[in-house]
């Protein structure tokens, strides 16, 4: 065979695994460059954000509307600063809307939950929204139900 | 007894020779003068039937991998109504397990055996014999580019493999089961480390590279120079060859898993 076209094929070959390479590097296991034009950010605060990550859904009445872009403490308040990326299309979401964080079914990820409010006003590139619910800890909650449990039964015996 | 005594003794002896010969015979190729500019030539000649040509075979297995695990990892996973986690599970075992093991069994069966019948031939032939007469090194000009060539490429198909079969997973996951795009690269994203995981699993297709290529140029060889001979080798070559991956396979994740 041709010597050039095995060099030729050989150097594809190697381009070919270094893509691959980056790719598993970037895509798979990290530092992603994602391309956002066509969204518009909105930032909130919650007191607890669970095992919410980069790139969680955000959804309306369970209909995917963008992405959680960055989490960080801030380190007055202690509370964690979501910003996410909500797509242009959904330009007509009120204002004062609840964002709540929800898990997918019992062990599953965790995403936000937009409950629309009333306001007129519709979020928009940079607004902030006030009305936020912490993350469900399965914990907390076993453990409140475990001690009202007991609260009843001891009344009941008393 | 004393027959079946004796005849293992010999196996034991004979195998430890022939552990021996391909020390030294691996020693030879590794140490020798460098002489980059020929061996460029050759290495580039080789890592293209190595390499290239076993693209085909392996972009296949990985994509059909990448699908089963998605759909498997996708019922597993729904009975904890988990499906979300599917893009970790799927990343996961393959950057870990599947893609180095799994390369590196279709690499001795595809390129492997075809190193070892391709130098048993030419010992056969008499083609290493006339080589050496002519005065040229046959370790330097037959052995040693087959080898390294081997050696680069694993590692560059088992990359291959692994992107290949995440796409598979992403496939099937993503646009047939209906899982949430984000939820399946941010879980993988989160779960997958780039140094405990993808370095790692590079780490291991290196060794396997390793181990399969000095198994499959040994075995041609060290081949009886018949037509049965070459076929025992080649048989010996991918039996030997696999079986080594599995078990360094163990011992290399008992390794990592460990923490060194």
């Amino acid at each position: 065979m041709n010597i050039r076209l095995v060099e030729t094929t050989v150097g594809l070959f190697i381009l070919g695994a270094i893509a691959a390479f980056l790719i598993l590097a970037f895509k798979v296991s990290g530092f992603s460059i994602q391309h956002d034009e066509d969204s518009y950010r909105v930032t909130t605060e919650f007191d607890n954000i669970g095992s919410l990550k980069n790139r969680s859904p955000v959804t309306v009445a369970g209909v995917k509307v963008g992405q959680v872009k960055s989490i960080h403490l801030d380190s007055r308040t202690f509370k964690a600063i979501v910003t996410m990326a909500i797509t242009k299309k959904e330009n007509h979401i009120p204002s004062d809307s609840q964002a709540s964080i929800v898990t997918a079914g019992l062990l599953g990820a965790n995403y936000i939950e937009l409950s629309p409010g009333f306001a007129e006003e519709t979020l928009h590139e940079g607004s902030h929204i006030v009305d936020t619910q912490p993350a469900l800890q399965l914990e907390t909650m076993i453990g409140q139900l475990l001690f009202n449990i007991n609260k009843s039964d001891s009344k009941q015996s008393s | 007894m004393i027959n079946s005594l004796r005849m293992f003794g010999r196996q034991t002896i004979s195998a430890t020779v022939g552990l021996g010969h391909s020390g030294i015979f691996l020693f030879k190729i590794l140490v020798r003068r460098p002489r980059p500019i020929k061996t460029f030539r050759l290495l580039i000649q080789e890592i293209f039937s190595v390499g290239v040509l076993s693209l085909p075979i392996i972009l296949l297995a990985a994509l059909f991998i990448g699908m089963v695990v998605a759909l498997q990892g996708f019922n597993i996973l729904s009975k904890f109504s988990a499906e979300t986690e599917l893009g970790q599970m799927v990343a996961l075992s393959v950057v870990r397990e599947l893609g180095p093991v799994v390369g590196a069994l279709l690499f001795a069966g595809r390129a492997g055996s075809a190193l070892t019948a391709e130098i048993g031939l030419m010992k056969a032939t008499e083609q290493l014999s006339s080589i050496e007469m002519m005065g040229i090194d046959p370790i330097w000009r037959i052995i040693s580019p087959r080898f390294w060539g081997g050696f680069f490429a694993l590692p560059l198909l088992v990359v291959i493999f692994c992107a290949v079969a995440v796409f598979g997973g992403y496939i099937i996951g993503v646009q047939w089961l209906g899982i949430d795009d984000g939820s399946f690269w941010s879980g993988m994203t989160a779960s997958v480390d780039f140094q405990t995981d993808v370095l790692n699993g590079l780490l291991k297709s290196i060794v396997f590279g390793f181990v399969v290529t000095w198994t499959a140029v040994y075995q041609g060889y060290d081949a009886v120079p018949t037509s049965a001979g070459i076929g025992q080798a080649t048989t010996r070559s991918v039996v030997y060859a696999s079986l080594a991956v599995l078990g360094l396979d163990f011992i290399l994740t008992a390794m990592m898993m460990g923490g060194w």
